[in-house]
């Protein structure tokens, strides 16, 4: 069925409910009719009751601590975390408790927690309200971060994070929630550290994440018309990444340009370079080159903050920088 | 009270724009001639303006998302928050903040705020600042009833009685937040404030005589060196959370009773005490008003936006790095 990025995630939310009286869904205003500001959580009330769907006080660090409790202590709860620039108030939960209980309690400890979390650039709203964010959190050791790009994605990851033991923070794209695909019917799991080829090529990788991912297939059809095959690859988890599938386009291309939305430094597209610099070297027929956004915050005013988010033309110069050299 | 008739004209023309301002950002916001989300004060207009009536541009307040209102009373220029509000080059903070995070430290108006809690400790820091340096200045941070569970809330509360600042939690209480409805009883806010060892009062927030009164005695504690103050002023949310919420939650009888029964502004003009106040003062206010709101809409439209270089200003000071 042809469905957008939020209906996948509120179906998968009603059948995780329905499948598993453990699961709880909490945050602010999720409870509420219109099932909070962008309607993920629409009908859960209704059907589940306030017992399992849970409106808390905007209080992000209890949001979160609690649910990381509960899914310590027998729930295993979906809590909300509305926007990730939220993750500043409630980073010490999350950093120094939930990623470390099964590490520092010797394995004693199972969290199956899931936050969900807006992330993302494109609607001026400055700021706070826009960053990306998930460089951070992958950079946590236990904690499991996932970010689709795709309706059927977002089904099949959501439904692997809320029925796996390990804390993950599932990262969703505001600019893509109306984007609609085809998404698989009934039970559908799609196992972490998978990358998906979105677009077939053999002249150069493009490796991105999350709404970049979109970015890099507008880039790849508008290089198809120059003669120029460029093969998409769509990360889909961040911790566990797929290191296999990055070498193994890149041993066929020899090229490789990466599309992170976040900033520069200790970025994604940091990490994937460093990967191909460290085990892909002997491929390597250029210098990787990496598209982000620059180390700066996001602006409010949209004439900027287009500015700042990469785009298919950005990804296209890269691309053919690549290939000349 | 003490007050003159003409801090009392003062009172009625900011509480005047604050209301025009706001009415005109609906429309145009509605016509799509401005970015990002914006939050409408109108009927909270009292709590901003009697609480910032007897500041100065050495005072300082820290506000919230629904903070235009908080900037009209603080004395920020129309025009230069128009601009910023329109996100141009011109504007307050050249565009980069827009409604959620416009700001003036000309004016002592430390940045509205999208981080729901993000305001008080900032506010307790300036409070700190001035207690520091003696000047008799105080710091007010404004508080929704929702960001007043927050955990930097409480430590704000805290510190500010640990350290005695001059400084006053300006809690509104709309009773919502977002979509929802507020649970605590009216007057649980100031409660939990005062349990921190600071005076805290529950005041009828659309009676702009209480609140003068209220902000007065804590504007005046703070500078005198007796400490930080909460009130907790009761008002209602005359439109819906963000510009495009109908909010159809809510029970519309009450809404219209409310909306009705507590518009700041009409209790003003009904009051005795604003007796002063003419009907011809107040018409040549109005016009004045509106030819300013007018003024200022047809600029910041017309403004011209941030040319791209200026992504990478204001970063930091100076920096020896590479931002792209
Ligand atoms: C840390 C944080 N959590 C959540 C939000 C989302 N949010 C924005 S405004 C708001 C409600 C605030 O309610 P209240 O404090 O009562 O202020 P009001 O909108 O009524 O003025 C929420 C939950 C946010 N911006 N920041
Ligand atoms: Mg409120």
């Amino acid at each position: 069925m042809k469905m957008s990025i939020r209906e996948a995630i509120n179906q998968t939310l009603h059948e995780e409910m329905a499948r598993d009286d453990r699961v709880v869904v909490m945050g602010e205003d999720v409870a509420s009719d219109q099932g909070g500001v962008y309607g993920i959580t629409e009908g859960l009330t209704q059907k589940y009751g306030v017992r399992r769907v849970i409106d808390t006080p905007i209080t992000e660090s209890a949001i979160v601590g609690a649910a990381g409790g509960a899914a310590l202590t027998g729930l295993r709860p979906v809590a909300e975390l509305m926007f990730v620039d939220f993750l500043g108030v409630c980073l010490d939960q999350i950093l120094n408790q939930i990623a470390k209980f099964r590490y520092m309690f010797g394995g004693q400890a199972r969290t199956p927690l899931v936050i969900r979390t807006m992330i993302g650039a494109g609607t001026g709203t400055g700021p706070q309200h826009s960053q990306i964010l998930y460089p951070l959190l992958a950079a946590i050791p236990g904690i499991k971060v996932v970010y689709p790009a795709f309706p059927a994605d977002a089904k099949g990851l959501l439904t692997t994070a809320i029925r796996d033991d390990d804390p993950v923070i599932f990262c969703e794209h505001k600019a893509l929630y109306m984007d609609e695909c085809e998404v698989p019917e009934g039970e559908y799991l799609i196992p972490f550290g998978q990358a998906r080829t979105v677009v077939a090529g053999s002249d150069i990788t493009i490796v991105a994440m999350s709404r970049m991912v979109v970015i890099a297939e507008q880039a790849a059809a508008q290089l198809k018309e120059k003669g120029i095959s460029a093969e998409v690859i769509d990360l889909r988890t961040l911790s566990p990444l797929d290191e296999g599938a990055v070498l193994e386009s890149l041993a066929k291309t020899g090229r490789l340009v990466v599309v992170d939305e976040s900033n520069p430094y200790c970025s994604m597209a940091s990490e994937i370079a460093g990967l191909a610099v460290e085990r892909g070297f002997d491929t390597l027929d250029a210098p990787v080159r990496r598209v982000t956004a620059p180390h700066t915050p996001v602006p409010a005013t949209p004439c900027l903050e287009t500015e700042y988010v990469p785009n298919a033309a950005k990804v296209i110069a890269a691309v053919e920088e690549t290939l000349a050299y | 009270m003490d007050i003159s008739p003409e801090k009392l004209a003062d009172a009625y023309r900011l509480m005047k724009t604050i209301r025009e301002f706001e009415e005109r950002m609906r429309s145009e916001y509605q016509q799509g001639k401005l970015p990002g989300f914006i939050h409408i004060y109108r009927n909270q207009e009292a709590i901003a303006v009697a609480a910032c009536l007897d500041m100065t541009n050495e005072d300082y307040i820290a506000s919230t998302h629904r903070g235009h209102g908080h900037c009209i009373a603080k004395g920020c220029e129309i025009e230069a928050m128009l601009l910023e509000l329109a996100c141009k080059e011109d504007g307050l903070c050249n565009g980069k903040g827009g409604s959620m995070h416009i700001a003036d430290m000309s004016k002592g108006m430390l940045g509205a705020n999208a981080i729901v809690g993000g305001g008080p400790p900032i506010a307790a820091g300036a409070a700190l600042t001035a207690k520091t340096l003696g000047n008799g200045a105080v710091s007010m941070a404004f508080i929704g009833d929702g960001a007043s569970d927050q955990g930097t809330v409480a430590e704000a509360l805290n510190l500010a009685v640990v350290l005695q600042l001059p400084m006053i939690f300006m809690y509104e209480n709309n009773r919502y937040a977002e979509f929802t409805r507020n649970p605590k009883p009216d007057g649980r806010i100031a409660e939990r404030a005062g349990a921190y060892g600071m005076p805290a009062e529950v005041v009828d927030g659309s009676d702009f005589y209480a609140m003068y009164d209220a902000c007065q005695r804590a504007i005046t504690r703070g500078r005198e060196g007796g400490g930080p103050t909460a009130i907790e002023a009761i008002c209602n949310r005359f439109y819906g959370h963000f510009e495009g919420d109908p909010q159809a939650y809510r029970d519309q009888d009450e809404l219209k009773q409310e909306r009705v029964d507590n518009d700041p502004l009409v209790r003003f003009l009904a009051d005795e005490r604003t007796a002063s106040l003419t009907a011809e003062m107040t018409s040549s206010i109005d016009a004045a008003i509106l030819a300013e709101i007018d003024r200022g809409f047809e600029v910041a439209l017309a403004a011209a936006d941030p040319t791209p270089d200026k992504l990478f200003t204001n970063v930091y000071i100076e920096y020896a790095g590479r931002l792209r």
